[in-house]
């Protein structure tokens, strides 16, 4: 059963604080709730975006989705920035953490948190969600088909993504992988190459890999669009989150 | 999917954007998702001004067409007097 919300854009302290623009939904509740940090896609800070932080809101956490975009492209439109932010390599992995570390303690200093943090992402997110709980504290973690986990970025663009192999040692909760079986950034080979290195370092790795389902299955509003499999993962999504970020 | 395979480049140019006409530093070129365009993956060229974020003219296009146009640049260029190459950097 969904709740009522109420969301809005907001700024919060970043990366060596710097001032970023993030939006932030929570549940109209007094009750304590886990809070869920959103690493939007590629594409950018845009209104799908949006909708999916409104609806964990909506299922009663806390969430706040920081604009990774903020300094390339500040009150430019999703679409503007992100081209900016490509053709400038995209975000730094450092500076990602940063801002990654800033949202989660804005969560973590709501009087109604419970003080339980989820991080999620999609698309370059979702191996940002994992970059993320490499470096930082969280109770749970969901990499949405990211690509560049255990492989580099093509040599020939002008991204900076390295692979993560040697991080994932590190990583501080269990994670919940979701990935489309036609997809090949990332491949379903990478992927178990991912759970092959994360169940070796004794880490809690659940993947679920839906077939008919490419890239972008979650993406509402773009022909990637897969309603079963979106709706059988969001599933995958809600069990998870009771499991980890109860009080 | 997300292909991160980008071709990006230096250019000389102008462009007509949000804000008007403004000089065009650096070009992108890939093979992505649209944001406009109603397929799920088109040929992408943004040209842009790094220093600017509204300095930004996109472009999104099916295959075909993204083919047809890269070879009528071809085609114009290889069809202009070689003296007119030769002085493209004068006013």
């Amino acid at each position: 059963m969904t709740v009522d919300l109420t969301a809005t854009t907001i700024e919060i302290a970043g990366d060596g604080g710097d001032q970023i623009e993030a939006y932030f939904a929570r549940p109209l509740t007094d009750a304590r709730v886990g809070g869920v940090v959103v690493i939007h896609h590629l594409p950018g800070y845009d209104e799908a975006t949006k909708e999916i932080t409104r609806r964990f809101a909506a299922n009663g956490y806390l969430a706040i989705c920081p604009n990774l975009y903020s300094r390339e492209a500040p009150g430019m439109s999703s679409d503007d920035a992100a081209a900016t932010a490509r053709a400038m390599g995209g975000v730094p992995d450092e500076r990602l953490v940063g801002d990654v570390a800033g949202a989660a303690a804005f969560l973590r200093a709501q009087v109604n948190s419970n003080q339980k943090l989820a991080v999620i992402g999609y698309c370059s997110g979702g191996r940002q969600s994992v970059l993320s709980a490499c470096s930082l504290p969280f109770d749970a973690a969901v990499d949405c088909y990211g690509a560049c986990v255990v492989v580099d970025a093509p040599k020939d663009s002008p991204f900076t993504f390295t692979s993560l192999t040697s991080k994932l040692a590190n990583l501080s909760c269990p994670m919940l992988g979701l990935f489309g079986a036609d997809d090949t950034f990332p491949t379903p080979e990478q992927n178990e190459e991912m759970a092959r290195l994360l169940h070796e370092h004794g880490k809690s790795f659940e993947a679920h890999t839906y077939q008919g389902a490419g890239h972008a299955f979650f993406n509402v509003d773009r022909p990637s669009f897969r309603p079963d499999a979106a709706k059988e993962a969001w599933g995958e999504i809600w069990k998870f989150f009771a499991t980890h970020l109860s009080a | 999917m997300c292909t991160y395979q980008t071709e990006r480049l230096k250019v000389n140019a102008s462009a007509k954007g949000r804000d008007g006409w403004f000089h065009a530093s650096d070009a992108i070129v890939y093979f992505d998702h649209p944001v406009h365009y109603p397929a799920g993956h088109a040929l992408m060229i943004d040209v842009l001004d790094l220093t600017n974020a509204s300095g930004r003219v996109g472009l999104e296009m099916d295959a075909s067409s993204a083919r047809s146009m890269a070879l009528a640049i071809l085609r114009t260029l290889d069809n202009v007097p070689v003296e007119l190459l030769e002085n493209e950097a004068a006013t």
